[in-house]
């Protein structure tokens, strides 16, 4: 207690560590009433949020509209790739919680929502879809309970029987699930008001695949500003706060297996929703879709965008979506038969892997943000030095 | 989004309040404790009074963090009885000591990592968070003003400690001491009638350990404070009271006079002849390790 306050706050000479040293921790802004900087933004959270979900709207028209039908059906598959790995940042990015099951949680959507539109006469898609985030959220609770009391190997041995298990749930009562075939979905057609909206928009033809594009992207502008919300908010911090050290988040009065719990069922709720986004882009519900493959697909990309931080889950879910053929393409482009070039996919994406791991520990956005404080750290230094 | 429309322990705002007035007394009576047929702690009898400074102190493995550990729920003693506010505490859970108004600080810091200082105090603002988790997913005003609040009070708190420049800083960037401020203000800043220090002075130089004492003096009149501590002459300085262990026993208790003209407290460090106030610089070099 012998520093005056105004000594200059960089005073240590270690200048790098400004930013948290975990590489977990990296991506991970702080709360929103927390974080020191100045903003153009309004200080209101509702507001510069619902600023940002306007913006990203406008954006995503854009992107629909100048882009062909087929990579429209590829942005589809994005968005349920990034509402499922927006949920699972959550748990394993702010919570600490490792899951590889929440490919088996968007089967339970996926699911819902196949069986739920095979009825004579379907609900409106937005109850069925929140029937599927509804049903996932229920079995995630079950799973997060369980969950609360297990750690890091643990924690994903149990998860893993989950995602091996449930989707053999849809084989065993093939009658209901429809067996390894899996369910059809009937995807339900546009309303006449989107047709008109697309008119105005671009004059581009309302074709189905722009249709459940738009679905999907209107799921995961809802998931992202309410996952947003949370982030910044006290919830957010608690979750963080129970990951970094539970004996003094304990004592500060935080019941570690109810945030627990609830950082999972959020999770779940999120997965859900994925599934259910990917029944209706795919127009099938099988237990080949839900394989412990796409878990694993899942927890790569918030790896590589960054933990914790749903930037990073956009980054990390277009690499999942956009590598794959555009390796495929260049293989074929450099002579290799449709089977060599469709093998040279993984073995890349394993590359890139690889090669962001070791230049960027922290995922993309983690080590951007890493850099920025450095920076401003060393700004502040010379500042103070001069 | 599903069932838990509240946060899961947003009840704490609804338990009742105890006032001041019916005393900050924490009475641990005949305490024992023992690991795998070891004898931690044998009837060991404490009282911390309100608004005063007991200090505890022993020799390594006397069995001081024990009874803390007993005093805050982390071990179940086998017999003995905790009364706080002249209530009985029986199957304490650490997560709710603090909204009966008990604070704790940790050996070491125990700061989370991931969090700036300002997020580390407001964590431990926890028990005056209003707003639930419906306002903070719709981001409702109500949730934006519940955490205005309790960034004043974090400021308040790092304010009181002179660690205001370093709100927006990450724990590891900050030299030991100020990390020690930090965690310090964590625990006040839950407003606690009873403040369990566990070693607050334990790499801290001869001036910052100096403040520290002025700064606890201060706290003893908002709340009552129970001190474990191997530097002895910050113990004589700022305790009303002092119990003193060794091999799990009661030795001594009194007030610092009486517990350093006491010969056993002498004989138990170091063996006779040998002052405890000049003992202590021989213990402040052994501060940082751990005792079981």
């Amino acid at each position: 207690m012998t520093q005056p306050p105004d000594t200059p706050v960089v005073s240590t000479g270690e200048i790098s560590s400004e930013a948290p040293v975990q590489a977990t921790a990296a991506a991970n802004a702080p709360t929103a009433s927390a974080g020191g900087g100045r903003s153009f933004l309004p200080a209101n959270t509702l507001l510069r949020h619902l600023l940002v979900l306007v913006a990203c709207a406008v954006g995503a028209v854009v992107l629909l509209e100048i882009t062909d039908p087929f990579t429209n059906s590829q942005l589809a598959q994005l968005t349920y790739y990034a509402i499922a790995a927006g949920g699972l940042t959550v748990l394993t990015g702010l919570n600490g919680q490792i899951s590889l099951g929440h490919g088996a949680l968007m089967a339970v959507g996926a699911y819902t929502t196949a069986l739920m539109l095979d009825a004579d006469e379907p609900l409106p898609l937005p109850v069925v879809l929140l029937a599927a985030v509804a049903l996932a959220t229920v079995v995630g609770a079950l799973v997060g309970v369980a969950a609360a009391r297990l750690h890091g190997p643990y924690l994903a041995g149990a998860t893993l029987a989950l995602a091996v298990g449930l989707p053999g749930l849809a084989v065993y009562y093939g009658d209901l699930f429809g067996g390894e075939q899996g369910l059809r979905v009937r995807a339900p057609r546009a309303p006449e008001s989107f047709e008109s909206f697309i008119d105005l928009v671009s004059g581009n033809p309302p074709s189905a695949t722009k249709w459940l594009a738009y679905v999907g992207t209107i799921c995961l502008l809802i998931t992202f500003f309410l996952l947003a919300n949370l982030v910044r908010s006290r919830i957010g911090r608690t979750w963080r706060a129970v990951r970094d050290q539970e004996v003094a988040a304990e004592l500060a009065g935080i019941n570690l297996g109810a945030w627990r719990v609830l950082a999972f069922v959020v999770s779940a709720a999120c997965a859900g929703l994925a599934g259910g986004v990917l029944a209706l882009v795919v127009r099938l519900a099988a237990p080949s879709g839900f394989t412990l493959v796409l878990s694993l697909a899942l927890l790569t990309a918030i790896v590589i965008g960054g933990l914790g931080s749903l930037v990073g889950v956009l980054l990390g879910s277009a690499l999942l979506v956009f590598l794959p053929p555009f390796v495929t393409d260049l293989g074929a482009d450099l002579g290799l038969n449709s089977t060599e070039a469709a093998q040279l996919a993984p073995f890349v994406y394993g590359l890139v892997l690889v090669v962001v791991m070791i230049f960027a520990p922290a995922g993309v956005v983690g080590t951007i943000r890493m850099r920025w404080l450095t920076a401003r750290a060393r700004r502040a230094a010379r500042g103070a030095g001069s | 989004m599903g069932p838990l429309a509240q946060p899961p322990d947003s009840t704490s705002s609804s338990t009742p309040h105890h006032d001041r007035s019916s005393g900050a007394r924490l009475e641990m009576t005949g305490i024992s404790v023992s690991f795998g047929g070891v004898a931690a702690l044998s009837d060991v009898s404490l009282t911390v009074e309100p608004g005063q400074v007991h200090g505890l102190i022993g020799p390594n493995g006397a069995g001081k963090t024990t009874l803390f550990n007993v005093a805050c729920g982390l071990v179940r003693p086998d017999t003995g009885r905790i009364v706080w506010r002249g209530d009985e505490l029986r199957r304490l859970r650490p997560s709710q000591l603090s909204r009966l108004g008990i604070a704790r600080t940790l050996q070491g810091v125990g700061l989370f990592r991931g969090l700036t200082v300002l997020e580390n105090v407001m964590v431990g603002a926890h028990r005056h968070a209003r707003a639930g988790f419906v306002s903070a997913l719709f981001a409702i005003p109500t949730s934006d003003r519940d955490e205005a609040r309790l960034r004043a009070r974090a400021l308040a708190a790092l304010e009181e400690l002179e660690a205001t420049p370093y709100a927006g800083r990450y724990p590891d960037s900050l030299p030991y001491p100020v990390q020690k401020r930090v965690a310090l203000a964590r625990a006040l800043v839950s407003d606690p009638d009873l403040l369990l220090l566990d070693e607050p002075a334990s790499g801290l130089s001869e001036d910052e350990m100096h403040e520290l004492g002025d700064l606890i003096r201060t706290l003893s009149g908002r709340m009552s404070v129970l001190l474990v501590e191997h530097h002895m002459d910050l113990v004589m300085r700022v305790c009303d009271r002092i119990t003193v262990l060794d091999s799990g026993q009661q030795i001594a208790a009194g007030t610092p006079a009486e517990v350093q003209a006491d010969p056993a407290v002498t004989e138990a460090y170091l063996g006779d002849e040998v002052d405890v106030a000049s003992d202590a610089a021989a213990l402040t070099t052994s501060t940082d390790g751990r005792e079981r």
